[in-house]
Formats: C-alpha cells, sequence, structure tokens
C-alpha cells in the first residue's frame, strides 16, 4: 500500500491542524510539513484541502491568523491557537483515542464470543 | 517570527481584502515548496512546475478562500458592531440614570411630542388615508348634484330617477341609496318597559350587498322584502328589519336568537332578520355625531308621490374611473323623469347627477383641516426636537470633558457620535413608548365621542401602521436632536478641552451661540403655532358670534308621537291640530315655561323642500327661483324658537276652509320685493295662492358657517307636517323640566316614548363640533409649543449665568448693583424672544395665507392673534429669563472670584 495515497477519515485533518498549531504559531506550509513528518510521511496533506480547512478553522474562531515573517524572511500567515482552538483540540482528541481503542479491540477480536446471557 | 517588522503597520492600511490575502498566502507556500525542491536537487524552473503540480487547481483553492474570507470579514464586522451597540446601550442607560431630572424631562418632552404625533396619524390615516371600511371601496361613488341651497331636497332622487338610473347606467354594478329625510328618534319601541325611541334609517333593499356589508346574523332584505318595503304602520306581514350591533347589543343584550323574532316598532310587528357586524357604523360613514339602530327597506312604490327622496351611492365596475362614471351619468340623465307621471318633467336632473368617490363625500370637507392639523403636531415635534437638542447640548458642554478623555484614549469620532446618537435613540425610544401610552388613550377616548360630528371616529385605533409611524418619527426625532450636539460634541478640540478647567473657554461661547440659535428657531415655530392657533381660536369666536337667527339657549326639544290617523285628508288635519293645540296647552301650562311650539324640521338638522312658491304678477325664467326650505309650524313655533318677527304668527283660526297663509324669511322677501313691504303680499304655487302673514328672520339651517337661502313656514292646519318636534322655551334646566314634560305627554298619549329632551344649544354645538375640535386641538398644540419654547429659554439663559458667573461677580466686585445685573440678563432673554417672534411672524404670516380657508370671518393677518402671540412669547421670555437673573444678581462676587 502506498503510504501517500492514505486517504484522512473525516475531520481527522481539522484535528492533525489543531494538533500542530500547539507549539506555536505555523503558516500554511509549515503545517504540511509538520504533518508529513510526524506520520513518517504516512500522510502527504493536499493543499487544496489544507487551506480550505485552515480557512474555515479561522473563520469558526478556533485558529487565528496573523501577517508575520517567515524563517527565510518572507511575509507569511501565521496560524495559532485560540482558547476555543485548544479546548476543542482536547476533545477531538479523547474522542479520536476512544474511537481509536474501540476499533482496535474489534479488530483485535480472534474467536466468536459467547452469546449474552447464555 | 520574531519582531514585527516595519511594513506591517501599513499592511491592509486601507482595510481588510480578503482576495489579496489568499493570493499572497499561497504565493509563499508555492515559493517554500520551490525552494525546497531546489534545496533537494532541481533546476529552478523544474521545481516551480512541480510545486505547482503538486498544488492542482490553484485557482479554485484561491476562489474558496476568497468566499471563505469575505464571509468571515462580514461576520467580524457585524459582531464587533454589535457587541459596541450593545455597550453604548448599557452605557447609556447607565448614565441617563446618573441624571434623573435630565431624563425625566426629556422623557417628558418627547412622550407628549411623539404621543401627539401618533394620535394625529390616526386620525389623519383612518380619515384620509385608509379606504373606507367596505370592501373595494375604490368602487363606490357618492352620486349627488352640485351644491345648492335647498338643502337635502335637492341632493336627492325621486324614485322614478333611481330606476331610471339604475337600469340604464352601464357603468355600476349596482346602485343603491337611502331615504335622506330621516330624524333621530323616528321609531318607537314597545315590549321592553316602557316605550323607548329607536333611530331608523330606511335604506334601498339592496344597500348592504351594493357596500359589500356581511350579517354578523341572519341575513340581509331579500329581494322581495326589497320591492314592498317595511310598510311601517300598516301591517303588510313583510315588515323586516336588520339590527346595528351596538343596538343589538344595548337594547337586546347581544341576544342570539334575535332572528326571526318580531318586535314592535311603532305600533306594528317587525321582523328582526339580520344584525350588521360590529365593523359597520352607518353614523360614522353617512351622517356623522349621529346613531343609527336599525335598518328598514325603504318602500319606493310608496316613496314614489313624494318627489326627491333617496340619495345615490354606486358600486363601479372593476377598472371603471370617476371620469367614465360622470360621462356615463350626463348621457343618461336627459332621458331621467323626476316623475314618469309627468313627461315635462324628463330631462330635470341634467346635470344634476355628479359621482365623486364616496370617500371624498365622507372626509373631503376635513381634509384641509387635517393636514393643518398634521403639520402643527409635526411642528410640535421640530420643536420638542429642537429643545432636546439644547438639553444634550448643555449636557455635552458638562460632558465635554468625559468626551475628550475618551477621545485622546483612542474612541474615534464617529464612535463618539455614535455613542452621542445612540443616547438620542435610547430617549426617543423610551418616549415614543410613552407616547405610543399617551396616543392609545387618547384614540380611545376619541372613538367615543359620538357628540363629534367627524366622520369614522369609531374606526379610529392605534394599528400596525400607526406603531410603524412611531417608529418613523421615534427614528426621526433621535436623528434631528441628536445628530447636531453629536458633530457639535465630536469636532471640538481634545486638548483645548482638556487643559481647560472651566467653563468659560471658547467652546462654551460657540456652544452658546449654536443654542441661542435654536432657542430662536424654537421661540419662531412656536410663534407660528401660537399665531395658527389664535386666527382658529377668534374664527371660532365669530362662528359662535354668529347670528343664528333663532336663539339656541333656553330652549329644547322633544321628538312627540301622534296619530293622525282618519278615514279622510281633513279628518286628519283637524284630529292632528286637536292633538297639537292639547299638547301646547299642556305644556304651556307647565310653570316655568315661556313658549312652546311645533315644528316638523328644526335648524342644523335634515331639511326638505318642495314647490317654487312664484309671487303673484312677476315672471321668473326657469332655474332662477329659489326652492326655498320648508318648515310645517304650530302657532307659537316662531316664539319659542326665539325667531325674530315682523307681521303676526299663525293663529288656530288659520283652518282649511280660512286663507292659504305663509310665513317668508327676509331673504326671500328681499329677493321678490325689494324694498317694499311683503306682508299681504300673494305667493302663488301653481293655481294655489298663499298669503305672506309675516317675514321671520334668517335661520342658519345647513350650518353655522353656510350662507342663507329661501325658508317658508306653513301652518301644520293647512299642511302635512311629517313628523312633531316639541319646543320648548323656558329658563329652567332641561334636566329638571324633562320629567315634567314627558308625563305630560304620556298623560296625553300613554305610549309617547322616552325621548330625549335635547337643549336647542347641543344641536348647534353639534353642528360647530369639528370647528370647536379642530381649534382645540391646535390650540393645544401651540400651548406646548409655548412651554418648550419656555423651557428652551430658561435653560439657555440659566446656562449663560452660570458660564458667566465670575464674570459677573467682577462686575458687582466693581460696582455693579443687582438691579443692573438682573436688568442686563432679562435684557438678553429679551433679545432672544424678540428675535424668535420676528422670524416667526414672518414665517406666521406666510403660513397664516396658506390655512386662510380654514378661517372663517377672519383676516389671516388679523392684528389680535399677532399681538396676542407677541404679547404670550415675551411674557413668558420674562418669566423664564427672570428665576435665572435672580440667580445672577445674588452672586456673591467674593466667592464667585474664589472659585474660579
Amino acid at each position: 500500500m502506498d503510504p501517500a495515497k492514505l486517504e484522512f477519515i473525516r475531520g481527522t485533518l481539522d484535528v492533525l491542524i489543531l494538533k500542530s498549531l500547539v507549539w506555536g504559531p505555523l503558516h500554511g506550509y509549515g503545517i504540511t510539513n509538520f504533518i508529513r513528518r510526524q506520520s513518517d510521511d504516512a500522510f502527504l496533506v493536499e493543499e487544496g484541502t489544507l487551506y480550505p480547512a485552515l480557512w474555515r478553522l479561522e473563520s469558526k474562531g478556533l485558529l487565528a491568523a496573523e501577517w508575520g515573517v517567515s524563517e527565510n524572511n518572507r511575509k507569511a500567515k501565521f496560524y495559532r491557537l485560540t482558547s476555543e482552538g485548544k479546548r476543542r483540540l482536547r476533545q477531538e482528541v479523547k474522542t479520536w483515542e476512544a474511537y481509536a481503542v474501540a476499533v482496535a479491540k474489534v479488530l483485535a477480536t480472534t474467536r466468536l464470543p459467547e452469546p449474552e446471557g447464555a | 517570527m520574531t519582531t514585527t517588522p516595519f511594513w506591517r503597520r501599513y499592511a491592509r492600511f486601507f482595510g481588510p481584502d480578503p482576495a489579496a490575502d489568499v493570493k499572497e498566502e499561497l504565493g509563499f507556500h508555492l515559493e517554500a515548496k520551490t525552494e525546497d525542491l531546489i534545496r533537494e536537487g532541481l533546476t529552478p524552473e523544474a521545481a516551480r512546475k512541480e510545486a505547482e503540480r503538486q498544488f492542482g487547481d490553484l485557482r479554485a483553492v484561491q476562489k474558496i478562500g476568497q468566499r471563505i474570507g469575505q464571509n468571515t470579514e462580514r461576520r467580524k464586522r457585524l459582531s464587533d458592531y454589535m457587541h459596541d451597540l450593545l455597550h453604548d446601550a448599557r452605557y447609556t442607560f447607565r448614565t441617563l440614570g446618573r441624571d434623573p431630572g435630565f431624563a425625566a424631562v426629556s422623557l417628558l418632552i418627547l412622550a407628549l411630542a411623539i404621543g401627539a404625533n401618533v394620535a394625529v396619524f390616526s386620525v389623519v390615516n383612518t380619515l384620509l388615508l385608509r379606504p373606507l371600511p367596505f370592501s373595494h371601496a375604490e368602487e363606490l361613488v357618492w352620486i349627488a348634484p352640485p351644491p345648492s341651497e335647498c338643502g337635502w331636497s335637492c341632493a336627492t332622487y325621486s324614485a322614478d330617477a333611481y330606476e331610471e338610473f339604475r337600469a340604464q347606467s352601464r357603468v355600476y354594478q349596482d346602485v343603491t341609496g337611502y331615504e335622506a329625510f330621516t330624524t333621530p328618534e323616528n321609531f318607537r319601541l314597545t315590549g321592553y318597559g316602557e316605550p323607548v325611541p329607536a333611530t331608523g334609517f330606511e335604506v334601498i333593499g339592496n344597500f348592504f350587498q351594493v357596500l359589500g356589508v356581511q350579517p354578523a346574523l341572519g341575513r340581509l332584505f331579500t329581494a322581495e322584502e326589497a320591492r314592498a318595503g317595511a310598510v311601517v304602520g300598516e301591517s303588510s306581514g313583510l315588515a323586516v328589519a336588520v339590527l346595528a350591533n351596538a343596538y343589538w347589543r344595548r337594547q337586546f343584550h347581544s341576544d342570539p336568537t334575535i332572528v326571526g323574532k318580531a318586535i314592535e316598532l311603532s305600533g306594528t310587528p317587525v321582523t328582526v332578520v339580520g344584525v350588521l357586524p360590529e365593523s359597520f357604523d352607518y353614523g360614522a360613514v353617512f351622517s356623522p355625531g349621529a346613531k343609527a339602530d336599525l335598518f328598514v327597506p325603504v318602500s319606493l312604490e310608496k316613496e314614489r308621490m313624494w318627489g326627491n327622496i333617496v340619495t345615490l351611492v354606486g358600486r363601479m365596475k372593476p377598472g371603471v374611473t370617476v371620469a367614465q362614471a360622470l360621462d356615463d351619468a350626463n348621457r343618461v340623465a336627459p332621458d331621467m323623469y323626476f316623475n314618469v307621471k309627468y313627461p315635462q318633467s324628463k330631462g330635470r336632473y341634467k346635470g344634476d347627477l355628479v359621482p365623486v368617490p364616496l370617500k371624498d363625500y365622507v372626509t373631503g370637507k376635513l381634509h384641509r383641516s387635517l393636514i393643518a392639523l398634521w403639520l402643527a403636531v409635526g411642528t410640535i415635534l421640530l420643536i420638542a426636537g429642537v429643545n432636546l437638542s439644547n438639553l444634550l447640548l448643555a449636557r455635552s458642554a458638562a460632558r465635554a470633558k468625559e468626551f475628550a478623555t475618551r477621545g485622546a484614549l483612542g474612541a474615534s469620532r464617529g464612535r463618539i457620535i455614535r455613542q452621542l446618537l445612540m443616547e438620542s435613540l435610547v430617549l426617543s425610544g423610551v418616549g415614543a413608548l410613552l407616547g405610543l401610552g399617551l396616543a392609545f388613550a387618547v384614540i380611545r377616548w376619541l372613538a367615543h365621542q359620538g357628540s363629534l360630528a367627524l366622520p369614522l371616529l369609531n374606526s379610529l385605533r392605534i394599528d400596525s401602521q400607526a406603531v410603524g409611524w412611531t417608529v418613523l418619527v421615534a427614528i426621526l426625532t433621535a436623528m434631528i436632536f441628536g445628530l447636531l450636539p453629536g458633530l457639535r460634541m465630536a469636532s471640538g478640540n481634545l486638548q483645548e478641552l482638556l487643559k481647560d478647567s472651566g467653563a468659560g473657554a471658547g467652546l462654551g461661547r460657540k456652544h452658546e451661540r449654536l443654542r441661542a440659535g435654536l432657542v430662536i428657531s424654537e421661540i419662531a415655530l412656536a410663534c407660528v403655532l401660537l399665531v395658527s392657533a389664535g386666527l382658529l381660536l377668534r374664527s371660532f369666536a365669530k362662528v359662535l358670534e354668529v347670528d343664528l337667527g333663532f336663539e339656541p339657549d333656553h330652549a329644547s326639544s322633544m321628538n312627540v308621537e301622534y296619530d293622525d290617523s282618519a278615514p279622510t285628508p281633513e279628518a286628519s288635519v283637524l284630529k292632528r291640530a286637536e292633538i297639537f293645540q292639547q299638547v301646547i296647552a299642556r305644556i304651556s301650562a307647565i310653570p316655568g315655561v315661556q313658549a312652546t311650539g311645533i315644528s316638523d324640521y328644526l335648524p342644523l338638522g335634515p331639511n326638505r323642500s318642495w314647490d317654487t312658491p312664484v309671487p303673484k304678477g312677476q315672471v321668473f325664467a326657469p332655474g332662477e327661483l329659489p326652492e326655498p326650505l320648508v318648515y310645517v309650524v304650530t302657532p307659537g313655533f316662531i316664539r319659542a324658537m326665539g325667531i325674530g318677527l315682523r307681521g303676526r304668527d299663525f293663529t288656530w283660526a288659520d283652518g282649511q276652509n280660512s286663507e292659504r297663509v305663509i310665513i317668508i324669511n327676509a331673504s326671500m322677501a328681499r329677493r321678490f320685493w325689494p324694498g317694499e313691504d311683503p306682508v299681504n303680499k300673494i305667493l302663488m304655487r301653481g293655481d294655489e295662492q298663499d298669503r305672506v302673514i309675516g317675514v321671520v328672520d334668517d335661520v342658519h339651517e345647513e350650518s353655522v358657517e353656510s350662507t342663507l337661502g329661501a325658508q317658508v313656514y306653513y301652518p301644520c292646519t293647512q299642511q302635512g307636517p311629517s313628523r312633531a318636534q316639541l319646543v320648548v322655551r323656558s329658563s329652567l334646566p332641561p334636566s329638571l323640566l324633562a320629567p315634567t314634560v314627558l308625563r305630560a305627554l304620556r298623560e296625553l298619549n300613554p305610549s309617547q316614548p322616552a325621548s330625549e329632551f335635547r337643549p336647542i344649544r347641543t344641536i348647534v354645538d353639534r353642528a360647530v363640533s369639528p370647528r370647536r375640535f379642530f381649534m382645540l386641538l391646535v390650540a393645544a398644540f401651540a400651548g406646548l409649543g409655548l412651554l418648550l419654547a419656555t423651557l428652551g429659554i430658561y435653560g439657555v439663559i440659566s446656562y449663560s449665568v452660570t458660564r458667566q458667573r465670575p464674570e459677573i461677580g467682577v462686575r458687582m466686585a466693581l460696582g455693579a448693583t443687582a438691579g443692573r445685573v438682573q436688568r442686563q440678563v432679562l435684557a438678553n432673554t429679551l433679545r432672544l424672544a424678540l428675535s424668535g417672534i420676528a422670524l416667526g411672524t414672518l414665517i406666521a404670516l406666510i403660513v397664516a395665507r396658506a390655512i386662510a380657508s380654514l378661517l372663517f370671518a377672519t383676516s389671516p393677518w388679523d392684528f389680535p392673534s399677532y399681538l396676542g402671540m407677541a404679547l404670550a412669547l415675551v411674557l413668558v421670555a420674562v418669566v423664564s429669563g427672570y428665576i435665572p437673573a435672580r440667580r445672577a444678581s445674588s452672586i456673591n462676587p467674593m466667592e464667585a472670584l474664589r472659585n474660579n
């Protein structure tokens, strides 16, 4: 399986973006790099999905944007978490973990369970 | 992202630009990617291509970005705005709470001004703007001849003419009408305790169908009933009536089973077939100030011999214009007969069928008065606005520092203006709410003024349109009084204000000039109102001074029932004469009664005419003869009414076998025999001749203000009266006399109903009530304007005294006496007042010309009105200047100087 083709499960990109900003403001390009590197190149975030997602989060008030200067001294738009964004991230992480545990448990089943109440 | 670079200060200097933001953001992404690819070993050109390929559809992403960006921007701006607004509102309530005196005074002013405006708007809306309360009211027309001197008889048509017109006209869905000669209390209802009078109108059978009135209970008249007519007094077996809603509720306690029951009207059983809806008020539309209890179908067959008897109301076909209806009427008129039995009566109505929108007939006469009233109340609003502007200016002067501080802390000019506008809006909003309550009370009261002869009063109410108007007026007022102080404040020099510790700085002086200007304009507006009120008041006084031709005080009238049915007309006349003679003898015997008599019609009510008498031996061209109003009276009536008489009155000896006699009025005598004594002259009516035995004063019959036409009086012993109105002249109060009179009448005729014993004065009062109503309203507005102007003057003078405390202190320390200081302040006040009066007089001269048509026997340049206005204003100026003047003269020089 080609790791670059791993599809995002709906809603996952948002939580990854929020996570990437935990350590401080980043611009869009920085966010793609962060996600790619942290997922060991498993996720390649497409620009066509990333930017609309960023703008949506900004308009929902989960992110705040500001113009700043990049590492290579260029004008770039930096995003940072608002307090609302932080709260959402914590909540999403919890949901995601519970979801992952549940999915993993089901997938780890090795034999047919006894019928309940038997 | 370390330190903020220089360019950041100027980025988006001209406001946000979401499109450019998106472009730049994506541009940076591509560049960063390209650089990384170059670092990985690609050539710059290949790297650029690869970056763009990876990105995909750049344009589509840009578009999404722009859309999201714009939405965000809009939402942000709105939320900022709402946030500020909320903040402003909270701040406003706090500041107003800190100054309850100011808040109370301004709210009072606003409530009065806005309340008056809403109330007047409701009246204007009901009477002028809103269509009549009928479905498709615009299709309804009133068909009548041009106004003439012979009263209702010349405004009505014969039964034959009605039928002809209805059959031949092509522009109407249907034509209807009603019998126009109904007087109040023409029926007697028995079977419900003692006999009570009732007012029933005879309408053509299709009347309610044409107006589009649906019964609340039961049904309307059927075609058969319409043809037969409710021949009350004869048992035709078809006598039917529909009840007015108010009468059904009052007299029959809303009996839901009334339909189908028979009630006894003037001795005849009449079946109630329906009850009209509450929304239909006949009096309000067709006969202002009168009440209608029930309706019966008019018998056209029976009325055919009576000549002109019905008014015409038509419902035009959809899309037909009034001009087309007039063309059609002119086409039909030449073929119409007054009476088909007399071929020579064909074409008598030529030019006499003029349709006008029913609405114009009902309220057209009030048009000018209402517009004038609306303008007057608008002026009040303007004065109130100016006054508040002034109050706010005084307040903002005191708050100058607060705003300067806010400005220094970064509040923009717009923000401060907005804050001030918010304060005005809150004030005018609360004021409008109070005003709406006030208007509600006034309108409720007005809607129940039955004695006020204005049409459509019953449908007066505060509706959604009035509420809409209130909102509009409130916002407008806030703009008037809020914007000026706001602009004024925001344009002030902040530093100067912050440095300045006293109120004596330049801004204060500038302020004062502005406020003086406002007060002058306020006085000028009050001036216009006062002059208008003065002119209307003088007109009203002139109307009351009009020699009515009779003496309305100390006389009262009552409707008398009698039964003169007899086998022959001659016997009927004799029987009637006997009854009348008995009644008069009985009533005259009551102690305190000075004179009494009976007539079939009274002045200032319905009237009629018949025949055109010609002086014997004279020849007149057709149409040149006056058609006199006719009164059939008993001996003594002329004296009881207090009408001046030359010659002799009728006597009971003027009978059927003696010479026919007539009394004419002075106008007619002058017309026929100028310079001669008319007594003993002969008037011809066809072949019959009447001897003139007396001449009476002209009596105002139609209205107090109208010109006078010909009037004739016949004795009830020679002509047939249509009813009997007893007139009793006595200096006893009517309430004391009424039971005695009724008891005397009941002794003669047990079925005499408990009719109203009406002082003649109330008939006159009702006739002048519209003029009194408008005069009182304008006078009230003028009073309010005067009060507001007084407040304005006081405010400005008082403020300037406070501001000049140190200066006055210095002058007093240098030897100015208290009297001198007082005189100085009063002189300032008078200067303001006189400037305002001069300006106001100029405007008033123009306005007076415009309202000249509302005046009666009063010139628009009526000097006493102007003088009265000037005196009133000077007086209030002196009074409102005196209090601050006293304060100024009691300033302690030492204290004033030390405090500075």
